[in-house]
C-alpha cells in the first residue's frame, strides 16, 4: 500500500475547476514532484491535502486512513506537514521558537505545570530545545537561533519553514516551491538538503516546483498538472521527455 | 538548561521586594503626600488590568474593548461574596479575589467561544457590547445597588494586597508567555494558517489567552471594590476599557515591562499635571503622542531587537551569511 493515495481529487471554485480528477500514489520514502505551469492547481492540491480546502470530489488516504475534508489541525496530527509558497513564518518569534512551536504537540506538560514551573516543564523544555537545535543544524541555522524570524534572509526563511514542518514529525512532507526566490547556488544547496532530509529522516516528500530542470535532478516520479488536469504522470525521465509536457511548458 | 534560580530572576525578585519596601518606607516616613498615597492602589490596579489585557491584545493579537466589563463582573461577584459571608478577612479577601476572577473567567468563556471562532474583528464588537450591556444590567438591578452603587463593602484591601495580586499577575503572565502554551498563543498572532498547519489548536489557545485576561481583570475589580468600599456601575464604562487599551498600546504590544511602566505613567500623569489647570489635557495629549512616536519608531525598534538578540546569543560575534 502506498503512503499517500489520491483518488479522483477535485475542487471547484464557483465555475472554475481548479483541480479535476487527480489520482496519484506516493510510496514511503519517495521524493515525488508535482509540477506544472503557474495557475495549474498545484498549491490548491496542497491546500486540499492539508485541510485548508475541503475537496468537492474524490478523496485521499494516508497510510490507509481517509483524511479528505478533515481540519488542518487533525491532518497535521495524522502526519502531513507543509511549507507555503508565500512564506508563513511566525515573524515576531525567534528562529528557535518557530521550531519549538512545531514541537508543541510532541510535549505533554499542561498550562498549570507551565505557569508554576513544575519539573515536567523543565524536562520537556530542555528536550524541545535539544530537538529544535538538531533540526536547525540540518539547515545550518543553529547560529541564528535567537534571531527574529523576520530578520532572516529570504532563503533562510524558507529553510526555517521546512525545519518547523519537520518538527511536527510528519510521515509526509509537502514543500511548495521551496526554491522560489533563491539563486542557483542556494537552490543547488537546498536540493541537497532536501535529499538529505529524505534519507536521514526516512521522509516521504511531495515537492511542488515551477522549474522543470530542478525537479529532474531530485524527484523519482512526477505528476504534471495543466489547467487543473493531469497532463502526464510517471518516471521523471519519461515525463520530462513527453511531447505534451514540453508543449505545455513552451506554450506558457 | 533553564533554571528557576538565575541572575535574571534574582534581580527581578530583588526589584519586586525593593519597590515594595521603598514605597512602604516612604509612606510611613511621611515623605509621600496623602494625595500620592491615595494613588498607589489605582496605579496597582491599572498595572494588573494592563498586563492582563496585553495577553489578549499584545500576545494573542485580538482586539478587545470590554476589559472594564470583566473587571466589573468580577468586582460585583467578589464584593457580594464578602457582603454576605463573615469569614475572617485573611481568608475572605483571597477567596473573594478567586471568586471574582472565576466569575469573570466564566463570562470570558461564554463570550469567547462564539466570538473567537469567527475570523475578523468580531471580538472587538462583541466585547464592546458586553461591557455596555453589563453596565446597564447592573445599573438596573436593585440587588446590586443599581445606579447608586453597591455600598458597605469592607475596606479590607490596600496597597499590600494590590501589590501581591500585581506580582502574581505579572509572574503568571511571564511564565505563561514563556511556555509551549504561550508560544502557541504568539504563533496564532503571527500567522493563524501556519499555526493550524502545525497542529496548534487555535480556538483553545485563543480562549486561554482571553480567559486568563478576564480572570485577572475580575480579580483586580475585587480589590478595587474592597479599597473604595463602594462599587458604581459607571466606573466600568467604555472609557475605562479604552484607558487600559491606551496603556497597553503605549507600553508596546506584547511587552509586559512596557505595560507596567506605561500604567504607572498614564495613571500618574493627570495628577502630576494637575497644577497646570487649563493646559493639563493639552500636555497630557502631547505626552501620549510623544510616547507613541518614540515607541513605534521602526529604527528604535530594530535597534532594540538587535540589542536583545546580541545579549541572548551570548556575545558571540555575528556570523557572516554563507
Ligand atoms: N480560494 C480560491 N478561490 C478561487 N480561486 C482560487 C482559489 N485558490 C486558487 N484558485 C484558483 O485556482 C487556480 C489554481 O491556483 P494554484 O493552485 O494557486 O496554482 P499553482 O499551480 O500556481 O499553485 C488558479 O486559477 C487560482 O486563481
Ligand atoms: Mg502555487
Amino acid at each position: 500500500m502506498a503512503l499517500l493515495e489520491v483518488n479522483g481529487l477535485g475542487i471547484k471554485f464557483g465555475g472554475l475547476r481548479a483541480v479535476d480528477d487527480l489520482t496519484m500514489k506516493i510510496n514511503k520514502g519517495q521524493l515525488y514532484g508535482l509540477i506544472g505551469p503557474n495557475g495549474a492547481g498545484k498549491t490548491t492540491v496542497f491546500n486540499m491535502l492539508t485541510g485548508v480546502y475541503a475537496p468537492t470530489n474524490g478523496g485521499f488516504t494516508l497510510d490507509g486512513e481517509a483524511l479528505a475534508g478533515r481540519s488542518p489541525i487533525e491532518i497535521n496530527r495524522k502526519g502531513i506537514a507543509r511549507t507555503f509558497q508565500n512564506i508563513r513564518l511566525f515573524s515576531g518569534m525567534t528562529v528557535l521558537d518557530n521550531v519549538k512551536v512545531g514541537l508543541h504537540n510532541s510535549k505533554k506538560y499542561n498550562v498549570f505545570e507551565g505557569i508554576f514551573r513544575l519539573p515536567r516543564y523543565f524536562r520537556e523544555e530542555a528536550e524541545m530545545d535539544e530537538r529544535a537545535e538538531e533540526l536547525l543544524k540540518v539547515f545550518g541555522l543553529e547560529g541564528e537561533k535567537e534571531t527574529m524570524a523576520r530578520n532572516l534572509p529570504y532563503g533562510r526563511q524558507r529553510k526555517l519553514e521546512i525545519a518547523r514542518a519537520l518538527a511536527t514529525d510528519p510521515k509526509l512532507l509537502l514543500l511548495d516551491e521551496p526554491a522560489a526566490g533563491m539563486n542557483p547556488n542556494e537552490t543547488a544547496e537546498l536540493m541537497k538538503t532536501i535529499r538529505y532530509v529524505r534519507d536521514e529522516f526516512d521522509m516521504t516528500i511531495l515537492l511542488i516546483e515551477h522549474d522543470m530542470k530542478l525537479v529532474g535532478g531530485i524527484c523519482e516520479e512526477l505528476t504534471v498538472l495543466n489547467f487543473g488536469q493531469v497532463l502526464a504522470q510517471g518516471k521523471t525521465s519519461e515525463v520530462l521527455n513527453d511531447p505534451e509536457v514540453i508543449k505545455a511548458y513552451l506554450g506558457e | 538548561m533553564k533554571k528557576i534560580i538565575n541572575k535574571k530572576n534574582i534581580i527581578a525578585a530583588a526589584v519586586a521586594v525593593g519597590v515594595y519596601i521603598l514605597i512602604t518606607v516612604l509612606c510611613s516616613a511621611g515623605l509621600l503626600s496623602r494625595h500620592y498615597q491615595s494613588l498607589l492602589v489605582p496605579i496597582g490596579i491599572n498595572v494588573i488590568l494592563a498586563v492582563s489585557l496585553n495577553l489578549t491584545v499584545g500576545f494573542l493579537g485580538e482586539l478587545t474593548l470590554g476589559h472594564a466589563g470583566f473587571m466589573s463582573v468580577g468586582a460585583y461577584a467578589g464584593c457580594l461574596f464578602t457582603l454576605y459571608s463573615d469569614l475572617p478577612t485573611v481568608i475572605e479577601l483571597p477567596l473573594a479575589i478567586i471568586i471574582g476572577g472565576a466569575v469573570a473567567a466564566v463570562f470570558g468563556v461564554i463570550i469567547g467561544i462564539p466570538a473567537l471562532r469567527l475570523k475578523g474583528d468580531y471580538l472587538a464588537i462583541v466585547t464592546l457590547a458586553f461591557g455596555e450591556i453589563i453596565r446597564s444590567v447592573i445599573t438596573n438591578l436593585d440587588a446590586l445597588g443599581g445606579a447608586g452603587g453597591l455600598k458597605g463593602i469592607d475596606k479590607s484591601s490596600g496597597f499590600t494586597s494590590v501589590y501581591i495580586l500585581l506580582l502574581i499577575t505579572v509572574l503568571v503572565s511571564v511564565t505563561l508567555v514563556d511556555s509551549r502554551h504561550g508560544r502557541a498563543i504568539t504563533a496564532i498572532r503571527d500567522n493563524v494558517i501556519a499555526a493550524e498547519s502545525i497542529g496548534i489548536n487555535v480556538v483553545f489557545y485563543k480562549l486561554l489567552a482571553f480567559v486568563s485576561a478576564a480572570f485577572f481583570a475580575g480579580a483586580a475589580g475585587v480589590l478595587y471594590g474592597h479599597n473604595l468600599g463602594i462599587l458604581k456601575p459607571n466606573t466600568f464604562d467604555f472609557n475605562k476599557s479604552i484607558e487600559i487599551l491606551v496603556i497597553v498600546v503605549l507600553g508596546g504590544m506584547g511587552s509586559i515591562k512596557g505595560s507596567i511602566i506605561s500604567a504607572v505613567i498614564i495613571t500618574l500623569l493627570p495628577e502630576v499635571l494637575r497644577g497646570l489647570d487649563d493646559y493639563r489635557m493639552l500636555i497630557y495629549s502631547i505626552v501620549l503622542i510623544a510616547i507613541m512616536i518614540v515607541n513605534n519608531s521602526s529604527k528604535l525598534k530594530a535597534a532594540k531587537e538587535k540589542f536583545i538578540e546580541k545579549i541572548r546569543s551570548g556575545n558571540t560575534p555575528a556570523k557572516e551569511d554563507a
